[in-house]
């Protein structure tokens, strides 16, 4: 009954282009804002923080830029991984090798060193497509792997390949309590999630999708594959390659390549397909899936489990967790292989028509 | 009707296309004439759709060359043919499935975008203006076909004959000077065959397009076009004004297979 669009009418091509057309929806997105800035720090204790905030933040940023890859220009990858390593490392090299950069401008030359080897690494996208694609990108992962932790100058002459920052600031923003940086973090990704809508809502991101969708046709409407795919990689590598760096400098603090295998890749690309492949929202549900459902089944298990009088073994918890994450994955992909964003969709259609059936 | 049949734009010559073996086309010329509605005809797998998808260079013939208002490509590519003003609609409908109708026209409008991706990443000034006022134009095309009711429904949940009517206001929205119609009355029943009939017309006669056309309904075909040409198996075996390829005995043969 409250979620109605029913009197607000557009009267101009502006109003009817913003982001949330509908009023409700941007009051939510305010009030989730402000809820997100000044709420959660007053409310959350330092174990949510670095447990689940803060990688889920992180992570949902890295989940949008491989979502503009997938979801939005529809080129498989599996070298997501390997972007995320190249921009911490390289953000890592600027901010020891430049004397007095600032923290902000090394983050983002991470971001753009990894769009290029990104825009390198996309090259095979205009010959192979599909699983082809992905082993192709695959080579990218393995590449980087190697590079980190064989050739000594990108870690500084560490040995193992192992570095760490510290004493990070911010023009005077000391970010070290596990709050600070996850009020860093939420800048970041909100920022981020905003200029991944814009793409997405103009002209780059109609050449994207309709390269995705129909490229035969895009081709013949004046869309060049080259540039549209080139592009996405470019922009999929600078997000990813930029949530790298926050993963690095922000959450790790000290790491070594296997924080970037090519676990991170699968877990990424698995984020945007249960989340939504397509959809910016999905992202955050993917991340938010990801991240924060195995720690909630850790915690809600043993309680459970109490509730009827049996005591499950740590071990058991664990091997549960898996079991019934699986089991819910497939039951996502199955229900609605579009992901959650679409579930989310669908729930808001309804919901607008409430209580008639349409 | 204040429409007048100009000068030739487009000219082919002596065009022969090949599949390894397989001869699509075979030493083709015909012209096209600014204005003018010309329709290609034959039976099946006789070369009509590679006609176009030489026309528009989706496809490289082996030989000949397309001229386009005197400017000679032997090797035409999709890109420079849309940007020379040709656009096309497509036989097996090829829209974007997963964007709304509104961002299928505006992906027409692309070769006219000039802010580059970082003010659109911004929705700064130039993007922003220029996103409006493509959407203005866009809607033009959307009233033009009458179909506002639809403008923000996933293509893919429109039914057939609401496809083909946006794939054609697509191929509009790049405002075209040639247009390339592949079947666009295939598989529609009469009331949609009349609508689809009068957006041609209409498009025709209030913008001047040029407008090349493939259709198997022979009734529609004589009535709107100006000038027909026939292939069969890759040959042409025909051209000229409706009466008179209807009155050939070739054509009559080619299409119900009399005995020479």
């Amino acid at each position: 009954m409250l979620y109605r669009e029913n009197g607000q009418f557009k009267t101009s091509y502006a109003a009817d282009q913003q982001i949330f057309p509908i009023a409700q929806d941007r009051w939510a997105i305010v009030g989730i804002l402000v809820f997100a800035f000044i709420g959660v720090p007053l409310l959350v204790d330092e174990y949510l923080f670095r447990a689940i905030l803060i990688p889920f933040l992180i992570l949902s940023l890295a989940a949008l830029g491989v979502n503009i890859l997938v979801g939005f220009c529809g080129q498989i990858t599996l070298g997501a991984g390997a972007f995320m390593a190249v921009g911490a490392y390289a953000a890592y090299n600027f901010h020891i090798r430049v004397d007095g950069i600032p923290l902000l401008v090394s983050f983002l030359l991470g971001g753009l060193t990894s769009a290029a080897v990104g825009i390198f690494f996309g090259i095979p996208s205009l010959r192979v497509r599909g699983l082809y694609l992905a082993v192709a990108t695959l080579a990218a992962q393995f590449f980087t792997d190697w590079v980190f932790l064989r050739v000594p100058w990108f870690t500084d002459n560490a040995s193992s390949g192992s570095v760490s920052v510290s004493n990070l600031q911010v023009l005077a923003w000391q970010i070290d309590a596990p709050v600070d940086k996850y009020l860093f973090c939420l800048a970041f990704l909100v920022v981020f999630a905003l200029l991944a809508k814009n793409m997405t809502r103009s002209a780059i991101g109609r050449q994207w999708m309709a390269i995705r969708d129909m490229d035969v046709a895009a081709e013949v409407i004046g869309i060049r594959p080259l540039f549209a795919k080139l592009s996405a990689f470019a922009v999929s590598s600078f997000f990813v390659g930029t949530a790298g760096a926050l993963w690095g400098f922000i959450h790790l603090a000290s790491w070594e390549p296997a924080a970037f295998s090519v676990d991170r890749s699968f877990q990424l690309l698995f984020m945007v397909i249960i989340g939504g492949l397509g959809s910016i929202m999905g992202s955050f549900f993917g991340a938010a899936f990801i991240v924060i459902l195995p720690i909630a089944l850790n915690q809600f298990l043993p309680a459970l489990g109490g509730l009827f009088g049996v005591t499950i073994s740590t071990a058991g918890i664990s091997h549960a967790e898996l079991i019934i994450f699986g089991a819910l994955i497939i039951f996502f992909l199955i229900k609605e292989p579009h992901g959650i964003a679409r579930l989310w969709s669908t729930g808001k259609e309804k919901l607008r028509l409430w209580p008639f059936p349409h | 009707m204040s429409r007048q049949i100009g000068e030739v734009i487009l000219d082919l010559k002596n065009v022969s296309l090949a599949f390894g073996g397989v001869k699509a086309l075979t030493d083709i010329s015909f012209d096209v004439r600014e204005h003018e509605i010309r329709a290609i005809i034959g039976p099946n797998g006789a070369g009509k759709s590679s006609m176009l998808n030489v026309i528009n260079g989706v496809y490289r013939p082996q030989q000949g060359e397309i001229i386009l208002r005197g400017q000679h490509f032997s090797k035409m590519n999709p890109f420079k043919a849309a940007k020379a003003g040709i656009s096309r609609t497509f036989q097996n409908i090829a829209l974007f499935k997963g964007m709304n109708v509104i961002d299928n026209l505006m992906t027409g409008r692309n070769l006219k975008i000039r802010s580059n991706l970082i003010q659109q990443a911004f929705w700064w000034g130039p993007a922003r203006r220029e996103e409006l006022a493509h959407r203005a134009k866009v809607e033009q095309v959307i009233d033009f076909l009458e179909i506002q009711h639809i403008r923000k429904t996933p293509v893919g949940r429109l039914p057939y004959g609401l496809q083909k009517r946006v794939d054609l206001g697509r191929a509009l929205a790049m405002e075209p000077s040639i247009l390339l119609l592949d079947e666009p009355m295939a598989g529609m029943n009469v009331e949609e065959k009349q609508d689809m009939c009068r957006f041609i017309l209409d498009v025709n006669d209030q913008f001047g397009t040029t407008i090349v056309l493939i259709e198997h309904d022979m009734a529609v075909v004589m009535d709107i076009s100006d000038r027909v040409v026939v292939l069969d198996y890759g040959r042409k075996i025909g051209d000229g004004d409706p009466d008179e390829v209807r009155a050939s005995p070739e054509v009559i043969s080619a299409y119900l297979g009399a005995s020479h």
